[in-house]
């Protein structure tokens, strides 16, 4: 099997406009989310991570000449260009692929108070891809994933089976997702949203926290550019509970399932995982799935902790963001905490992380589950020795 | 790879027209075309759900993309009986369109104004769709969902292809759903892997087959 490695990465957040960034403001407990008070796209106040005008400073430094790309499209084109930057891959070469991950795009633009000309064709996330892909030179059509909130673990899987096709030796894998009054509103409606940050994993948890990110991981088959210590995808899988379309299953069987076929896959058994970075939204329900998941799997020790507490949920860029956040980890061999987690709040005696956990991480697991049922899992090596 | 990958079954909807495996299948209110051509897209789809005479509860309150890609997956499954010993998970749906849940988002965003609908906002996820096709048949296997500007044949071969290759899944249900407005267009197809299905000559799933399927509905239906 052609081994897939990750080259390099970025994330761009309300903590910070790098992956070095964002990490260092985890490690020092700084989180994304805050109150906000006066928004337009609320009735009230609420808590999530927000991009402020910062950003749209930063976008028109970096991107003078952005034209009529939209805010979604310029931070998918800002944060790409920074991972692109220095990763031995380039955006035209033809055996470069770009994937794009997002649960709404442009959707924002449906609440604009004035008429977009040609709204349907700026709404399309296709057309979205492809101004990005054209406005960075990419070679070929882009690919555009958007299955909820599995859809940043998907892209990647995605990007791992196309290079393992032999199809394409690079993909460029990029999400984001901006929170609007459809978003919020649509959360609020499911009474899904917590009042207060979100607290995964905890006795009180009362919902999710939303959070805004755009990030990029470039995955490569090719062995000139790697960097030590060396990080591979070994695999990944995507299912479905065929339970309910809004609420998880009520065994975790499903998740359980793809993660014990992924680690089978890749030959590493459950005693060998140092590490799982879970989805953790901090509703009841998914907590819970997630945690007999893990349970059922046989990964009761392992540490695991859930990022929302920082970033709130980033949607379409969450299994992105988390996945670059526990790679970051794996090179530190440093576990973070699980932010807003006080007391053990699920059935099962899951290891929630609450500390800076300095340990040896050689094998991690990166989870992910979405409205539809959908549950995804992505298994992450690191070794020293060139292969 | 030794075994070959084939198309079991097709399924298209357009024009107020369904095949299956390329026979016209249902067109309503036969020999009153001015009917037809004034029926609404749920009307019809509404129509379709009736005669093929289906007890499922769950159909009333999807939206239309949903009741598309379920009706369309309902056909293609029809007359095929899964091997026993097929898992759950050995069945995979892979789909995708242009307009995402572009259709139901406007309807959603309608109900912002005035008190919004979690009834509605739930299927502002094109997704949405594989995950009502998987309660109802149980199928646990691979998910995706991908947007394209148009019809990807090519890529569905190799994505879905590799899937069936790799062992991942047996089967899978892919192909194109699509709904904006009272347009709509949907090709699927239930796809095998070493099971050519019972016919004399099963079809391959090839891209020239898959276009060749996706293309006959548009208004040059053969039989």
């Amino acid at each position: 099997m052609t081994d897939v490695f990750v080259v390099s990465d970025n994330i761009l957040s309300p903590l910070g406009w790098t992956t070095a960034e964002n990490f260092t403001r985890l490690k020092e407990a700084v989180p994304g989310i805050r109150l906000h008070g006066e928004a337009t796209f609320s009735t009230g106040p609420f808590y999530a991570a927000l991009f402020n005008q910062e950003l749209d400073q930063y976008l028109s430094r970096l991107l003078p000449d952005a034209g009529d790309l939209t805010r979604f499209e310029q931070l998918l084109v800002a944060s790409i260009r920074q991972a692109l930057a220095g990763s031995g891959v380039a955006a035209s070469d033809p055996e470069t692929i770009l994937i794009i991950s997002s649960t709404k795009g442009n959707i924002p633009l449906l609440e604009a108070p004035e008429p977009i000309p040609d709204l349907k064709n700026r709404i399309s996330l296709f057309s979205s891809a492809q101004r990005v892909a054209s406005y960075l030179h990419f070679a070929h059509r882009p690919l555009v994933v958007s299955n909820a909130c599995i859809s940043g673990l998907l892209g990647i899987i995605t990007g791992s089976r196309l290079i393992q096709s032999g199809r394409y030796k690079n993909a460029v894998v990029a999400g984001a997702d901006l929170i609007s009054k459809f978003v919020l509103s649509g959360f609020q409606s499911f009474q899904a949203v917590s009042p207060e940050p979100c607290r995964p994993f905890d006795k009180d948890r009362t919902g999710i926290t939303l959070g805004e990110a755009s990030a990029t991981m470039i995955l490569t088959c090719k062995k000139d550019h790697l960097s030590h210590p060396i990080i591979k995808v070994l695999g990944g899988r995507t299912g479905n509970d065929a339970n309910h379309i809004s609420g998880p299953s009520r065994s975790g069987n499903e998740l359980s399932y793809i993660i014990q076929k992924v680690l089978r896959d890749a030959s590493v058994s459950a005693q060998d995982i140092d590490f799982i970075s879970a989805h953790g939204t901090a509703t009841l329900y998914n907590d819970e799935m997630e945690a007999k998941a893990i349970s059922l799997a046989g990964m009761d020790a392992v540490p695991v902790n859930s990022l929302k507490g920082y970033y709130g949920h980033t949607l379409g860029a969450a299994g992105l963001v988390e996945s670059i956040i526990t790679i970051a980890s794996m090179k530190e061999d440093l576990v973070l905490p699980t932010m807003g987690f006080r007391e053990h709040g699920v059935t099962k005696p899951i290891h929630v992380n609450r500390s800076l956990l300095h340990t040896p991480l050689e094998y991690c697991l990166k989870t992910a589950s979405g409205f539809g049922g959908c549950n995804a899992a992505v298994l992450y090596s690191k070794t020293q020795q060139r292969p | 790879m030794s075994a070959l990958n084939h198309i079991i079954s097709s399924c298209t909807v357009g024009h107020n027209t369904v095949c299956k495996d390329g026979a016209r299948l249902f067109t309503p209110s036969p020999g009153h075309p001015d009917e037809i051509s004034s029926q609404s897209l749920n009307d019809f789809l509404m129509s379709i759900y009736r005669s093929l005479q289906l007890d499922y509860p769950k159909f009333y309150k999807m939206d239309q993309l949903s009741k598309l890609g379920w009706l369309a997956s309902e056909l293609v499954l029809r007359d095929f009986r899964l091997p026993e010993e097929w898992q759950p998970e050995d069945i995979g749906i892979v789909l995708t369109n242009a307009n995402s849940s572009l259709d139901t988002d406007i309807k959603y965003l309608d109900t912002v104004k005035d008190i919004p609908s979690p009834a509605v906002f739930v299927y502002t996820l094109p997704n949405i769709m594989i995950g009502e096709i998987s309660i109802r048949n149980k199928f646990k296997g691979e998910n995706a969902f991908f947007i394209f500007d148009r019809f990807d044949a090519a890529f569905l071969e190799q994505y879905v292809g590799q899937l069936l290759d790799t062992g991942l899944l047996k089967a899978c249900i892919c192909g194109w759903v699509d709904v904006l407005g009272e347009e709509y267009r949907a090709a699927v197809f239930l796809v095998t892997h070493d099971h050519p299905g019972d016919t004399a000559s099963p079809t391959l799933f090839t891209k020239e087959n898959l276009d060749k399927i996706f293309m006959e509905e548009n208004g040059n239906v053969s039989k």
